[in-house]
């Protein structure tokens, strides 16, 4: 069963869609209770950090889920903010995030070599896959994701980028570090290229 | 490489779709949810609804409408109408609208546009500017209230203060070429695209994919929105849904990456 974890932030019903599209089995989990019978969790997010992180903490989820993780090694994909939640820190905010991959949160940068780079990277970019890891299986050549947002993930170790993107200059849009991943673009608005990515997430 | 978004834009009624000419002239199109699973089928790049009563006809905003468009849709949202708190903004956002998009109640309180950017982030917040072109020179003229009501102000000087607001798209729509399908207004779009740093969606007049081309080969990768375009077909506007093909939105991709904008 995959729960889709609802902390207040988020396209839970778009999550939920794909899943019973994809008939596999989910559900949207509210409280610590939701758990029990969950085998992987997806954390969306969106919005700024601090506000995600703060619902996060709110929401009584993150112990029992960061039990769940690192003592029964659930996997989890964090969701364009939930990616960045990740993080150790946000230049976008003051809040510590959850530190469960190294790496700081960074404003993508607002020039090239040669040209204004437009803020926030708006719209559907294709990804470039560096690792083979079975998130991206059967994505490996020209698969096109839709993006919205400013800031992405500077991973502290190169070995835990799992994917990126070329705007104006290349920046990581995907990492993972054993069972827990995380991807900057919206698998859930991304037709069948994302529909893809979350069935294999569900399956692997 | 980033590609040009090409942007379906349908107007809600009274919970049905209408297509306007030049904001007046309305024509019944069909069922909101019929249309986005069509979308779907299509893979659409995004998607913008614009409720056209809730503000002017003071109906308010739809969640429950909002919320079965949301979940119906396999491509991202934006949604505009009746929107003037904070907390509307941020339910639409918990619905699943990627964007919520401003324009009268941003021209009432400006700061709104800030303070939803601030809880939000800006790529959440869009402002809509209605233009319409003066009788002399190459002037135009902001206007709200499904265009019944001028502002005075200057399209190009008021997308200069949404970027300083903190919204994280303009989104441009001629009231002179609404429903026209004779073209973009290319000018205002350049003037406006070069006044801020911000992406921008143009819409109002697109006829045909051509047109579509040539508003990307001129300003970049841009967003290219349509309505009469993806809902018409033939000269007695007889309703039928369509949408450009893979290779045609591949060669208006390539034309955006040769102009260098």
């Amino acid at each position: 069963m995959i729960g889709i974890l609802n902390y207040g932030l988020g396209n839970i019903l778009a999550f939920v869609n794909v899943y019973k599209r994809l008939h596999l089995p989910v559900k949207v989990v509210r409280e610590p209770s939701d758990l029990k019978d969950v085998e992987k969790l997806i954390l969306p997010g969106v919005g700024a950090f601090d506000h995600a992180m703060k619902l996060f903490n709110q929401s009584g989820l993150r112990a029992p889920v960061e039990e769940l993780i690192f003592n029964g090694k659930t996997p989890v994909l964090g969701i364009c903010v939930g990616m960045q939640m990740l993080a150790d820190a946000s230049e976008e905010g003051e809040l510590p995030g959850l530190g469960w991959i190294g790496g700081r949160v960074t404003r993508v940068a607002a020039e090239s070599a040669s040209d204004l780079v437009r803020l926030p990277h708006m719209g559907w970019n294709t990804v470039q896959v560096s690792g083979n890891s079975t998130l991206f299986r059967g994505l490996e050549v020209d698969a096109r994701f839709y993006f919205l947002h400013s800031f992405y993930f500077a991973a502290r170790q190169e070995e835990h980028v799992l994917a990126s993107v070329e705007y104006g200059n290349r920046f990581t849009c995907s990492v993972g570090k054993e069972q827990v991943m995380g991807v900057q673009f919206h698998p859930e608005k991304s037709h069948h290229f994302g529909e893809k990515l979350l069935q294999n997430f569900a399956e692997s | 490489m980033l590609r040009p978004r090409i942007i379906p834009c349908l107007l809600v009624r009274n919970k049905g779709l209408v297509k306007t000419r030049r904001f007046t002239d309305e024509k019944y199109v069909g069922d909101p949810l019929n249309a986005v699973k069509i979308f779907n089928e299509k893979e659409v790049d995004e998607l913008m609804v614009l409720d056209i009563d809730a503000t002017s006809g003071q109906t308010g905003i739809d969640f429950k409408l909002v919320e079965r468009l949301a979940a119906e849709c396999r491509m991202p949202l934006a949604y505009g109408g009746g929107v003037t708190t904070v907390e509307q903004a941020s339910r639409l956002i918990g619905l699943g609208v990627e964007k919520v998009t401003l324009s009268a109640a941003a021209f009432r309180r400006p700061e709104l546009l800030r303070e939803i950017a601030k809880e939000l982030g800006s790529q959440s917040v869009v402002g809509v500017i209605d233009a319409k072109k003066k009788r002399f020179g190459h002037r135009w003229e902001a206007r709200i209230l499904n265009g019944r009501s001028g502002t005075g102000r200057c399209p190009i000087e008021l997308a200069r203060e949404f970027e300083d607001l903190g919204v994280g798209e303009i989104v441009l729509n001629s009231i002179d070429h609404d429903g026209m399908m004779d073209g973009y207004d290319l000018e205002l779009a350049e003037r406006i695209r070069s006044a801020v740093g911000i992406p921008m969606t143009v819409l109002g007049g697109a006829g045909s994919v051509k047109d579509m081309h040539s508003l990307i080969s001129r300003l970049g990768i841009i967003g290219a929105a349509a309505g009469s375009l993806f809902v018409f077909k033939g000269p007695y506007r007889a309703v039928l849904i369509s949408y450009p093909t893979i290779a045609e939105k591949d060669v208006l991709a390539t034309a955006a990456s040769t102009t260098g904008k």
